[in-house]
C-alpha cells in the first residue's frame, strides 16, 4: 500500500505530534490523534473497505463521514462501527464485516455472478417452498447477511440518562447553527447547541481560508458563552410533542452514551444538507466518492484521495472539490460540467475504478468525484409534522409548513455566503429566543411560585431571504447503478418493483428495501423518489418523499434503557431482618422478609407459642369525616352504615365489571375517624381508585383521605401466647370478652403513643395487628423480641403467613383470583350484599348472581397427601381445562398437601373429585373440601 | 411527550398523569334491568375513538392529585382547556 498522508494542509485537524498504531485486519496501521479510522486507513493507502450486503462488490470510501455506507467495520468487540466518523484511538482492532473468509477472496462474491436472479424479493420467492425446508434455508442465508459479531459476554459499559430543560436546541453547528446558538444566547435563553461531528463549524471547517476565519470568529463566540452548551459528537435523535427533544450523547465520558431527554421551548433545526451521490454503472466502484468525501480527506485530514482524478459537477462545490485536488497533486484529468452538457455514462474497472467513459470517450483515472446535488435532512421537521415540498429549481425538497415552537435555518433553508448564512442563523436564532421567552413567562405565569415573573423582550425581529440556489435535476445517468448502497439496491431493481405494481413510493420502499439499511435514506432518498417517479411517470413533487421516523440516528439499546433506576421500599425494621439472616423476597417494589431460615418451624411457632410478622407494607388510608360509611358501603361490596366505634369489619372491593379488584379490613377508631387498610399490591391503585369516586363522582360526601402507608409500620402478634406477649408491653385492656375478635382498640405500647391495635385473624390465630408511627416501629419489634423470650417469640416471614393463610383458607386477592375472577367465584357471598342502594360494580354482580358465576375457589386437598401440585397446574375433565391449583403448599401443621383452586361451577360441591395434571402431564385425583378453611373451619383459635 | 399545563403544579410532562379517556358519564344504575346491559357495556368497554376535539379524564397521580378535564384534539393533541373536575371555565 501506498502512503497518501500529504504535506500539513492549513485547515487540517490531526496532530503531526501524535502517532496512534492499529490495525487492519491484523496488520499494523499507523495514523494520527485526529484521525478518523477511514482517514488513518486511507492515509495508509487503504482502499478496499468492504464487501457489499447482497453481491459482495468491493466498496470504498464514497462520503468519507458518519453517513458513508460502505465503511461501516467492526472496531474491538464493536460491530457496525461508522469508520468514517469514529476518532481513531490507540490500539483499535479495526476489521472488516460481512467478509468471509477474507476481504479480499470472498466466496459470496460469486453472487455477481448471478446478479440478475438477485433482484427484490428473490430470497422470498426462492426460498419459501418447500416450507419444510425454510429452517435450513435460514441458517445458510443467515451467514450471507450483513453486520459485524456482538460480544454475547455482559458487558461493563455504563450509560446514562438525563434531563434537559432548555430554552432553544439548535441541532447543528455549521455556520448558521453557530449563529442561531449565539444570537438565542445573547438574548438571554439558555441554549444546547448540538452537533454530530467531533467539532462544530460544519462545511466551513474543510472550506477556504476565509471559511476558516470564520469558523474561528464564530467558533470561540460559541466557546465564550456560557449561556451555551456544546455538545458534539452528539445527535438530536427525536422531537416528540411539546418539543420534547431527545439527545443522544455518545462517549461524554465515563459512560458510553447518554440520552438527554430535554424539553425545549424552542427549537431550531440547522441540520445543512447531504450531498447525494449520482447513480450510473459502476457508481459503487472503489475510487468514486462524492466531493464532499474528497474535501474532508484533503483539507481535514491531510490524506490524498487517488492519483488522476475525473470530476463530474453541477455546482461549484464539484468546481472547489477539483481546485482541493489540485493542490493536493492529484491531477486532474477532466473536469465534466454537467451545466454545459457534459455527460458521465459509466465507471469501469474489475476491482476499483479504471477508467472513466464520458460522452463517448474513455479516460483512465483511479478517482471519480461526482458533485450533483443535496438532500435536506428533513427528519425532525417531519417529526414535528411538516412535509417537505420538491422545488424542481433547486432539485431538493425544502421544509413545509412548521409549528411556531420549530424554526429552521442553513442549508435546509437555502444556500448563501457564509456572511448571508450567519444572518440568517442569527435572525432566526433570535426569533428562536423570542419565542421561548414567551413560553418560559408563561410557564412561570402557571407555576406557583414566590418569585415575580421575569420580563423579556419577545418582540420578533424579520428574517433575511435565503434562497436555494438553482440547481440541474441530476439523479441518474443513461446507465443503471445503485440508488442504496448498503441494501445493494440499484435503479433497475426499483424500476422493475415499481413496474410489478409496487407503484407508491412507500411500497417500492418496503418491497426493494431501498432507504430501509443503515443510512434510512440520508443518502439514498432523492436519487430513490427520483428514480421512482421517472418508472410510474409522474413527477418528484407528486411522488413525494419518504417519511422519516425517529431516532435521526443508531441510538444503542444502552442508551435507551440508561442508568438503572428502580427504586425500591423497605420497612423500618429491614436492617434487622437482614442481621438475622432473613432471605430477602421481592414484593412489587417492596423488600421483604421471606423467611428466617426455616418457614415451617416459623408456622409451628406461630401455631404453638407466638410469632411476629412485618406486615409494614400493607396500604394504610386514614379516612375522616361524616361522609365515611357512604364511602365505604360504595367502594366495598358489603354493609357498612352500622359499624360501631372500636369494630373491624373485612370487605371486598369490586371493580365496575364486577371483578375483584382487592380486599382489606376497616377499623372504625373514634368519631368520624377511620383507618382502610388494603392489600400491600393494591394500596397505590385502591387509594387512586377512590380519590376518583370522591372527586369524580361523590363531592358532596365529607370526606378527607390521607395515605398512610409508609408513615404507619405495622406488625401482626400472632399465637396463643400473643395476647400474653402484648399485655406486657401495653395498658390497654386485651380481655377476651371487651376487647374480641374484630375489635379496635388505641393506646401506648411499649411505651409508644398512638398505637392502633386490632383483632384480625389472617393465618388463623387468635392475632393482634399494630400499627405504630414509622419511625418507632423498630423499637416496638424489639420490645416484642425481649418480652417474648420466655413464651418463646420468634419473627416469622411472608411464606410462614402464606402456608397459615393458606391451612386457614383466606385467598390473596391477585393469587388466588386474577383479572376475570368475579365477585361471586370468591365463594364468600355473605360478603356481598345486593340490597344496598349503588355501589361500584352492583349491575355486574346483581347480574352475575342471576346467571351464575360460572366459576368458583374452592379449596382441595389430594387424595395422596404427599403430592403437592405446583401452583397454576390445571384441572382438567377429558380434554377440558376446568380449573387450576391457585395456592398449593404442604402443610406443617396437617402434614399433608393442601390447595386452594378455582374450578368450574358444576365441580363446586364438596366431596368432587377432580382430576389436576402436573407439570409433567401426571394426572393426580384432589377432593373438593367443604370448607375453604383446611384447619379450624369453626375458628376457634382465632377467637380465642 | 404530552406537556400539561396543570392548574394546581404549572406545566408538566404527562408521564406525571394518568389517563381514563375521553369522559363517559356513568349511567344511572336506578331499576338497571337485564336489558339494560348492553348499555352498561358500552359504558364499560366501549370507546368512540374519536378523531378530533374530547373531553377527557385525566389525573395528576404523580402531583397534586387532583383529578382534570381536559379539552385535547386526539390527532394534533392540541390542549385548548385543562379544568379541575366541579371547576367551570
Amino acid at each position: 500500500m501506498t502512503e497518501m498522508r500529504l504535506p500539513p494542509q492549513p485547515g487540517e485537524i490531526i496532530d503531526r505530534n501524535a502517532p496512534l498504531s492499529f490495525t487492519w485486519n491484523g496488520k499494523p496501521l499507523t495514523g494520527y490523534e485526529g484521525d478518523t479510522i477511514v482517514s488513518a486507513m486511507a492515509a495508509s493507502g487503504v482502499k478496499v473497505f468492504s464487501r457489499s450486503l447482497k453481491y459482495h462488490r468491493k466498496r470504498g470510501i464514497l462520503t468519507a463521514n458518519y453517513l458513508d455506507p460502505n465503511t461501516i467495520l467492526q472496531v474491538n468487540d464493536e460491530p457496525n462501527v461508522r469508520a468514517g466518523h469514529r476518532r481513531l484511538e490507540a490500539g483499535m482492532n479495526v476489521s472488516s464485516q460481512n467478509t468471509w473468509p477474507s476481504l479480499e477472496f470472498d466466496i459470496k462474491s460469486a453472487n455477481q455472478a448471478v446478479g440478475r436472479f438477485l433482484a427484490p424479493g428473490f430470497y422470498y420467492k426462492t426460498f419459501i417452498s418447500p416450507r419444510p425446508l425454510w429452517p435450513a434455508y435460514q441458517r445458510v442465508l443467515r451467514r450471507f447477511s450483513h453486520g459485524g459479531r456482538i460480544d454475547d459476554r455482559v458487558s461493563d459499559d455504563h450509560y446514562d440518562k438525563r434531563y434537559a430543560h432548555p430554552d432553544v436546541v439548535v441541532a447543528g453547528a455549521g455556520p448558521a447553527g453557530m449563529a442561531a446558538a449565539i444570537a438565542a444566547a445573547e438574548a438571554g435563553a439558555n441554549v444546547i447547541l448540538v452537533e454530530e461531528e467531533y467539532a462544530i463549524g460544519g462545511h466551513l471547517r474543510y472550506g477556504s481560508a476565509d471559511d476558516l476565519a470564520a469558523l474561528a470568529e464564530l467558533s470561540a463566540r460559541v466557546q465564550a458563552n456560557t449561556n451555551i452548551e456544546l455538545l458534539t459528537n452528539s445527535v438530536v435523535g427525536a422531537r416528540y410533542d411539546g418539543n420534547w427533544i431527545m439527545i443522544n450523547q455518545r462517549d461524554p465520558g465515563h459512560v458510553r452514551e447518554r440520552l438527554i431527554k430535554a424539553r425545549a421551548k424552542t427549537l431550531v433545526v440547522a441540520a445543512g444538507t447531504i450531498e447525494r451521490p449520482y447513480v450510473f454503472e459502476g457508481n459503487d466502484l472503489p475510487g468514486v466518492m462524492v466531493s464532499g468525501a474528497v474535501r474532508r480527506l484533503v483539507n481535514l485530514y491531510a490524506v490524498k484521495p487517488g492519483e488522476r482524478a475525473v470530476v463530474f459537477t453541477a455546482n461549484t462545490e464539484g468546481e472547489s472539490a477539483a481546485a482541493d485536488l489540485a493542490g493536493a497533486g492529484v491531477e486532474v484529468a477532466e473536469i465534466v460540467d454537467a451545466r454545459a452538457g457534459g455527460d458521465l455514462v459509466r465507471a469501469k474497472g474489475r476491482t476499483k475504478l479504471s477508467t472513466v467513459e464520458v460522452g463517448g470517450r474513455s479516460i483512465d483515472a483511479d478517482l471519480l468525484v461526482t458533485s450533483v446535488g443535496w438532500t435536506t435532512p428533513t427528519s425532525l421537521l417531519n417529526m414535528a409534522g411538516s412535509r417537505p415540498v420538491y422545488s424542481e429549481g433547486a432539485a431538493r425538497f425544502l421544509p413545509g409548513d412548521l409549528p411556531d415552537e420549530v424554526l429552521v435555518t442553513g442549508g435546509m433553508v437555502g444556500d448563501g455566503t457564509t456572511e448571508q448564512l450567519v444572518a440568517h442563523g442569527s435572525a432566526i436564532g433570535a426569533n428562536a429566543a423570542a419565542r421561548a421567552m414567551k413560553i418560559r413567562a408563561r410557564w412561570q405565569r402557571l407555576t406557583p411560585s414566590a418569585l415575580p415573573p421575569e420580563t423579556a423582550d419577545t418582540a420578533e425581529g424579520s428574517v433575511p431571504d435565503l434562497k436555494p440556489e438553482a440547481h440541474m435535476e441530476l439523479y441518474r445517468a443513461s446507465t443503471h447503478g445503485f440508488v442504496d448502497y448498503s441494501e445493494d439496491i440499484k435503479s433497475k431493481d426499483l424500476i422493475s418493483a415499481a413496474n410489478e405494481g409496487y407503484d407508491l413510493m412507500e411500497l417500492n420502499k418496503r418491497y426493494t428495501t431501498v432507504t430501509m439499511g443503515p443510512m434510512q435514506g440520508k443518502l439514498e432518498v432523492g436519487n430513490a423518489v427520483a428514480i421512482h417517479a421517472e418508472a410510474t411517470g409522474r413527477s418528484i413533487a407528486d411522488t413525494g418523499t419518504t417519511t422519516w421516523r425517529p431516532p435521526y440516528a443508531p441510538t444503542s439499546l444502552g442508551a435507551l434503557s440508561g442508568a438503572e433506576m428502580n427504586p425500591v421500599r423497605y420497612s423500618p425494621m429491614h436492617r434487622w431482618h437482614v442481621a438475622k439472616g432473613a432471605t430477602a423476597l421481592v414484593a412489587g417494589m417492596w423488600i421483604r422478609p421471606e423467611h428466617y431460615g426455616d418457614p415451617a418451624g416459623e408456622v409451628r411457632n406461630v401455631r404453638n407459642n407466638v410469632g411476629i410478622i412485618d406486615v409494614s407494607p400493607l396500604g394504610k388510608l386514614d379516612l375522616r369525616g361524616e361522609g365515611v360509611p357512604k364511602l365505604l358501603n360504595f367502594v366495598y361490596t358489603n354493609k357498612w352504615s352500622r359499624l360501631p366505634v372500636g369494630s373491624v369489619r373485612y370487605g371486598v372491593m369490586c371493580a365496575e365489571d364486577g371483578v375483584v379488584m382487592d380486599d382489606g379490613v376497616v377499623g372504625h377508631l373514634g368519631e368520624d375517624r377511620y383507618l382502610m387498610t388494603t392489600t400491600s399490591g393494591g394500596a397505590g391503585g385502591v387509594w387512586n381508585w377512590i380519590d376518583d369516586w370522591l372527586q369524580t363522582a361523590h363531592p358532596e360526601w365529607d370526606v378527607t383521605m390521607t395515605a398512610v402507608t409508609d408513615g404507619f409500620a405495622s406488625i401482626n402478634i400472632a399465637g396463643p401466647k400473643s395476647r400474653e406477649l402484648l399485655s406486657r408491653l401495653t395498658e390497654v385492656d386485651l380481655d377476651k370478652e371487651t376487647f374480641g375478635y374484630m375489635k379496635v382498640r388505641e393506646g401506648a405500647v411499649a411505651g409508644i403513643e398512638d398505637c392502633v391495635i386490632w383483632r384480625i385473624g389472617f393465618t388463623g390465630e387468635l392475632s393482634y395487628e399494630v400499627h405504630v408511627k414509622a419511625g418507632y416501629a423498630l423499637h416496638l419489634w424489639e420490645a416484642l423480641m425481649e418480652a417474648g423470650q420466655d413464651l418463646g417469640v420468634a419473627p416469622f416471614g411472608v411464606e410462614a403467613q402464606r402456608i397459615m393463610r393458606l391451612e386457614k383458607g383466606h385467598f390473596i386477592v391477585g393469587q388466588d383470583t386474577d383479572g376475570l375472577t368475579k365477585g361471586f367465584s370468591l365463594g364468600i357471598d355473605w360478603a356481598i350484599k345486593l340490597d344496598k342502594d349503588d355501589f361500584a360494580g352492583k349491575p355486574e354482580l346483581e347480574w352475575q348472581l342471576a346467571d351464575g358465576a360460572r366459576s368458583r375457589i374452592v379449596a382441595l386437598q389430594p387424595v395422596d397427601p404427599t403430592v403437592v401440585p405446583k401452583e397454576a397446574s390445571q384441572i382438567t375433565e377429558g380434554t377440558e381445562i376446568v380449573g387450576r391449583i391457585t395456592s398449593s403448599r404442604m402443610s406443617p401443621t396437617l402434614n399433608k398437601s393442601i390447595c386452594l383452586g378455582v374450578v368450574a361451577d358444576h365441580l363446586k360441591d364438596p366431596g368432587t373429585i377432580v382430576d389436576v395434571r402436573l407439570t409433567d402431564g401426571e394426572i393426580i385425583k384432589a377432593t373438593v373440601m367443604e370448607h375453604h378453611a383446611h384447619f379450624d373451619p369453626q375458628g376457634e383459635r382465632l377467637r380465642g | 411527550m404530552l406537556l400539561i399545563e396543570c392548574p394546581h403544579c404549572g406545566p408538566r410532562n404527562s408521564s406525571e398523569f394518568s389517563y381514563s379517556g375521553p369522559i363517559k358519564p356513568r349511567p344511572s344504575i336506578e331499576g338497571l334491568a337485564p336489558e339494560d346491559r348492553a348499555e352498561w357495556r358500552r359504558y364499560l368497554y366501549e370507546e368512540d375513538n374519536h378523531a378530533g376535539f374530547a373531553t377527557e379524564r385525566w389525573f395528576h397521580v404523580s402531583g397534586c392529585r387532583k383529578f382534570l378535564n381536559i379539552e385535547r384534539h386526539s390527532v394534533t393533541n392540541e390542549i385548548t382547556s385543562v379544568l379541575t373536575v366541579g371547576e367551570v371555565s
